[in-house]
């Protein structure tokens, strides 16, 4: 405590670059910053000059670049379609000119390239959200970048990477060739080259058995490479943004700079898978431990499957659970509410048996109970499209999970007959998403499909803003538009949009029902 | 009580404490509290009595471990027939106090297992700063304790009697001074040993002799099997060596992973590890992840090692497809219909067909012709899958996949079966019976049997002998202790390699 109240306070603008006493010594790299290759890992932050205008105007060409890349994944664009658009966006915010291109603005690209990026990555760095949201964007657009490299300037740009990767030799080739080709998947048409590293490495390739490991070694097929050196951007970067977070508090006396972050981060809001409290219908109806069953006519079918499943076995395990306990308390169930729920849907458990297994967990869910980081957030999030998307699959006895992305295609529409959706063109256009791996497109046509006429008559009548017909990117999205289109009629005026009653719509929206 | 030599516990305290010390443990307590400095008194000293309960009442309802990733009593609610709760009234007498005391106090295996967590002779964080959790007899369950010494923590267990106890990784820092850091955050888990859990449970939609809680000889070759195939590809994919195999006390077994690179794994690599060895399976959705081609060598190995099993075990012994709706769910794993309708006709004329006989039926009928849309080439994969999906490791991988789960330590007693969990030497995997495992009544009573065919030694030579060598924990303890003394050695060779790096570093830096 002495030790900290006792240190020099250093006044930020002043602070030196360096350390002072090292800076005498130090090889000026003020305004002498070299880019040999069009890639860049942001090692280094730049040192150089420049003015006010230009750190606001390079930052915000970023920010629409990476603002439309995002676009494209909340639009489910294929990597293909994503590089078909992303191609134009690029050529015209922040075009990045090849070696070969021979062009005299090359450097001055890059030098942009590398200012924005470290721009961005302070105005970034603030929140745990913001910063998981850049880094995933940011790898996004190297990886965009280095697919369009030439393949000569690439293989130039890998090699100057400092990567402890060994190539393997021909005798060992030939001693594990059926091995390597089996454990790496290699065609006939394909390289036959290989490189060893440290499993510890590439938990990506073991998790999916995708190299051949001996005693603790990894060996990779080199297509590999590629992906293992955007691994290692998103990781640097990840950890440079933590450390930059660690620091921005001390920048915030910078009268010029912190405006201009603090736009920048404000101006980064595209569409949010992100749960956000308004997706309850708290303010309409209040749901009760006795009204889900009514309610569950409008739930996403991964939640009607849970619910189904619950009703069917009087029991759920952990992972179902705590998908429906989170998405329940999405719509507005109150704790109570809930652990009444539970209590009455888990029939066949004795009551000291729910006490000791279960309501800890309900309580833990809600914020309840647990550490303190839990309770000040108020427990969890309700899982969005994405992590139902991407979680493990369940396996026997379980029921969690995206029902699109973990039921066998007859079985899905076994599933969805079941729970009245019988129309066969729609069916069969749900076959065709889940086979193209498109799961929430194969949703949100279910949705619309049920709620062709609302919705028509919605979007004829302008009632809701566009934002609030776009795909549905969480199952408690999904719940609000299908319970609010289906109390559209009943709903007060004022209550109607997903965003709920806002202020300044309300009394549009009774012009409109009037 | 059976123990007629054995007084009230209180009275035959200060001798127990003397027959079994341990060399390991500083020899007399100043020693001790000149190494560590004044850390021991901030210790609350368990022989105290009062401190310890005040812990566990704070303790207990503030346990802030997000549950829903970690630790065991969440855990336990898909196993819950391996809650105490449940089992205290049938039979209450292997975790009554008493006999606990007993055992921790004559059998408990203190000194090893202390080397074993701490990887040295002389006590260091890895020990120090580990967290153990204590389930009580009440049902209470006390997280973040942890000791200084060896003796110290036994202290405690006798004091406490805690049913079972659980092992957690070392901390950043004491996991007692938890709460007086100025950042939670600064509060991390740095280091476990790689853990792994199977447990029959997971077997029940294709085994036939058991269900539940209960195990017999049969179905433990399931748990054989899988110990088998784990351990090749720890041992040849990672390169792992000190790998302790672990009776769970009913009918799972535990593997506790003590290589420094293990041990040093954050939550990306055990999980990555963790899949590379779970191989996801059908579920009732129908969905079934294929199992791609050609197979990967981890794969491959493992069904070398299986293929015998599921002969002996799986056909002879479970004989899961024998009545018609099981044969049902062998029919829904082949994807070829005019196969499965001649096979269904079949074994409807021949209703009495071994799964031996239906395996083979197989072949037959796919040869005479009745394949439709699958290849002879794809049968055979089929047919490798269905191998795979009856003889395979299940995993319960989540405790694999966090560096801050908690595991229930080798040599505590199984608050339902009371016996010991007891390490399983792979070496003699085949014979190790899992209902011959002694319980801790009957070490109790060894003990007695000893002294008592032993009562013409003389007090001197009785007194070289220590508890757990009069009984048939002898051999656990003696294997455990041959384990530990190997992972010791390696370890200390990589600190002395460390020691002589930097001599030669210093030594050049002298040149300058």
């Amino acid at each position: 405590m002495l030790a900290v109240t006792s240190a020099p306070r250093i006044d930020a603008k002043k602070r030196a670059v360096l350390d002072a006493r090292k800076r005498q010594f130090a090889k000026a790299t003020w305004e002498t910053e070299t880019y040999p290759h069009r890639l860049n890992f942001y090692l280094t932050p730049p040192t150089g000059d420049i003015a006010l205008e230009q750190f606001e105007e390079w930052a915000i060409a970023r920010l629409k670049v990476l603002a439309e890349l995002e676009a494209c994944q909340f639009r489910n664009r294929s990597p293909a379609e994503t590089e078909e658009y992303m191609k134009p966006v690029l050529e015209k915010y922040m075009r990045l000119s090849s070696n070969a291109s021979r062009s005299s603005e090359v450097d001055a690209e890059r030098k942009r390239d590398h200012y924005s990026h470290w721009t961005l990555r302070l105005a970034f760095s603030s929140t745990a959200d913001l910063r998981q949201r850049f880094a995933r964007l940011e790898a996004q657009l190297f990886r965009l970048r280095m697919q369009w490299d030439d393949a000569r300037e690439r293989r130039a740009f890998i090699d100057s990477l400092a990567m402890s990767w060994e190539t393997v030799s021909e005798e060992e080739k030939a001693q594990w060739r059926t091995e390597l080709k089996a454990a790496t998947r290699v065609w006939a048409d394909e390289e036959e080259s290989w490189f060893k590293v440290a499993w510890e490495n590439v938990p990506e390739l073991v998790e999916r058995r995708q190299c051949l490991l001996k005693r603790g070694v990894a060996y990779v097929h080199v297509r590999e490479q590629s992906t293992m050196v955007v691994n290692e951007f998103s990781r640097q970067l990840e950890s440079g943004l933590e450390l930059a977070g660690r620091f921005l508090p001390r920048m915030d006396e910078d009268n010029r700079l912190s405006p201009i972050l603090h736009h920048l981060s404000q101006s980064f809001v595209a569409p949010d898978a992100g749960y956000s409290e308004s997706s309850s219908i708290g303010d309409i109806t209040i749901p009760t431990a006795a009204s889900i069953d009514g309610l569950s006519q409008h739930f996403p079918l991964c939640m009607q499957n849970l619910h189904r499943e619950l009703r069917k076995n009087s029991h759920l395990k952990h992972f179902g659970r705590l998908q429906y306990t989170l998405f329940l308390k999405g719509i507005g169930l109150s704790l109570e509410e809930s652990i009444l729920f539970w209590r009455k849907s888990f029939k066949l458990v004795a009551d000291d048996k729910f006490k000791s297994e279960y309501l800890y967990n309900i309580r833990h869910t809600y914020g309840d109970v647990g550490g303190d980081a839990n309770r000040r957030g108020r427990g969890y999030t309700p899982y969005s499209c994405q992590k139902l998307l991407t979680e493990a699959p369940p396996s026997s006895g379980q029921a969690h999970g995206c029902p699109y992305r973990t039921y066998a295609p007859d079985n899905l529409i076994a599933l969805l007959q079941n729970v009245g959706v019988t129309d066969r063109p729609l069916l069969q256009g749900v076959r065709e998403d889940v086979g193209k791996q498109r799961f929430h497109i194969a949703c949100n046509r279910v949705f619309e499909h049920a709620h062709k006429g609302d919705l028509r008559k919605v979007k004829e009548e302008g009632l809701w803003a566009a934002s609030e017909l776009d795909t549905i990117l969480h199952p408690n999205g999904y719940f609000k538009r299908s319970f609010l289109l289906k109390n559209l009629g009943r709903v007060k005026a004022g209550d109607l949009g997903v965003d709920g009653p806002g202020v300044g719509r309300s009394g549009e929206g009774e012009k409109m029902e009037m | 009580m059976p123990h007629a030599t054995s007084p009230s516990p209180e009275q035959d305290a200060p001798a127990n404490v003397e027959d079994s010390y341990m060399t390991d443990a500083p020899p007399a307590p100043a020693e001790d509290a000149e190494r560590t400095g004044d850390t021991t008194d901030s210790q609350p000293l368990p022989a105290n009595g009062a401190p310890p309960t005040l812990e566990s009442m704070f303790d207990d309802d503030d346990d802030d471990g997000d549950e829903f990733s970690s630790s065991g009593p969440t855990k336990a609610d898909e196993s819950s027939q391996e809650k105490p709760q449940q089992q205290q009234p049938s039979k209450p007498k292997y975790s009554s106090p008493d006999i606990l005391r007993q055992f921790y106090q004559r059998l408990f295996p203190f000194r090893w297992l202390f080397q074993w967590l701490n990887h040295s002779a002389t006590p260091q964080p890895d020990f120090q700063n580990r967290e153990f959790a204590f389930v009580l007899p009440g049902g209470a369950y006390i997280r973040y304790q942890s000791f200084m010494t060896a003796d110290l923590f036994r202290k405690q267990c006798v004091q406490m009697t805690p049913e079972r106890f659980e092992i957690g990784p070392q901390y950043s820092v004491n996991p007692r001074d938890r709460k007086q850091l100025r950042k939670a955050s600064a509060f991390k888990p740095i280091m476990k040993e790689l853990v792994f859990d199977i447990d029959m449970t997971d077997y029940d939609p294709i085994r036939t002799c058991c269900s539940g809680a209960a195990i017999c000889n049969k179905c433990w070759q399931f748990i054989v099997m899988a110990v088998k195939v784990v351990d090749a590809a720890l041992r040849e994919d990672f390169g792992f060596q000190h790998i302790l195999w672990v009776y769970s006390g009913r009918r799972g077994a535990h593997a506790w992973i003590s290589d420094k690179r293990a041990r040093e794994m954050d939550d990306t690599k055990r999980r990555a590890l963790a899949n590379y060895l779970v191989l996801t399976m059908g579920n009732e959705q129908g969905k079934r992840t294929g199992i791609k081609r050609p197979l990967h060598p981890h794969l491959d190995r493992s069904l070398k090692i299986l293929n015998p099993y599921f002969q002996d075990t799986v056909l002879a012994d479970q004989d899961p497809w024998h009545s018609p709706e099981r044969a049902e769910k062998l029919l829904q794993l082949l994807p070829d219909k005019g196969l499965t309708t001649a096979l269904q006709k079949k074994w409807d004329s021949t209703p009495d067909r071994s799964s031996n006989q239906k395996w083979a039926d197989i072949d037959t009928v796919a040869e005479a012709g009745s394949l439709t849309t699958l290849s002879a080439k794809q049968l055979v994969d089929a047919k490798q899958d269905i191998r795979l999906e009856y003889t395979y490791p299940r995993l319960d991988a989540e405790v694999s996949k966090k560096l801050n789960h908690l595991l229930k330590s080798p040599f505590v007693i199984h608050p339902g079966t009371g016996r010991v969990c007891v390490p399983i030497d792979t070496r003699t995997l085949e014979d190790f019976d899992p209902l011959t495992v002694p319980t801790v009544t009957d070490l109790l009573q060894e003990i007695d049997a000893w002294d008592a065919n032993h009562g013409t030694m003389s007090d001197e030579e009785r007194a070289k002998v220590q508890d757990w060598q009069k009984t048939s924990l002898k051999g656990y303890v003696e294997y455990f202790r041959g384990y530990v003394a190997g992972l010791l050695k390696e370890e200390s060779k990589g600190s002395k390699r460390g020691r002589e790096e930097e001599v030669q570093e210093g030594a050049e830096s002298m040149e300058f």
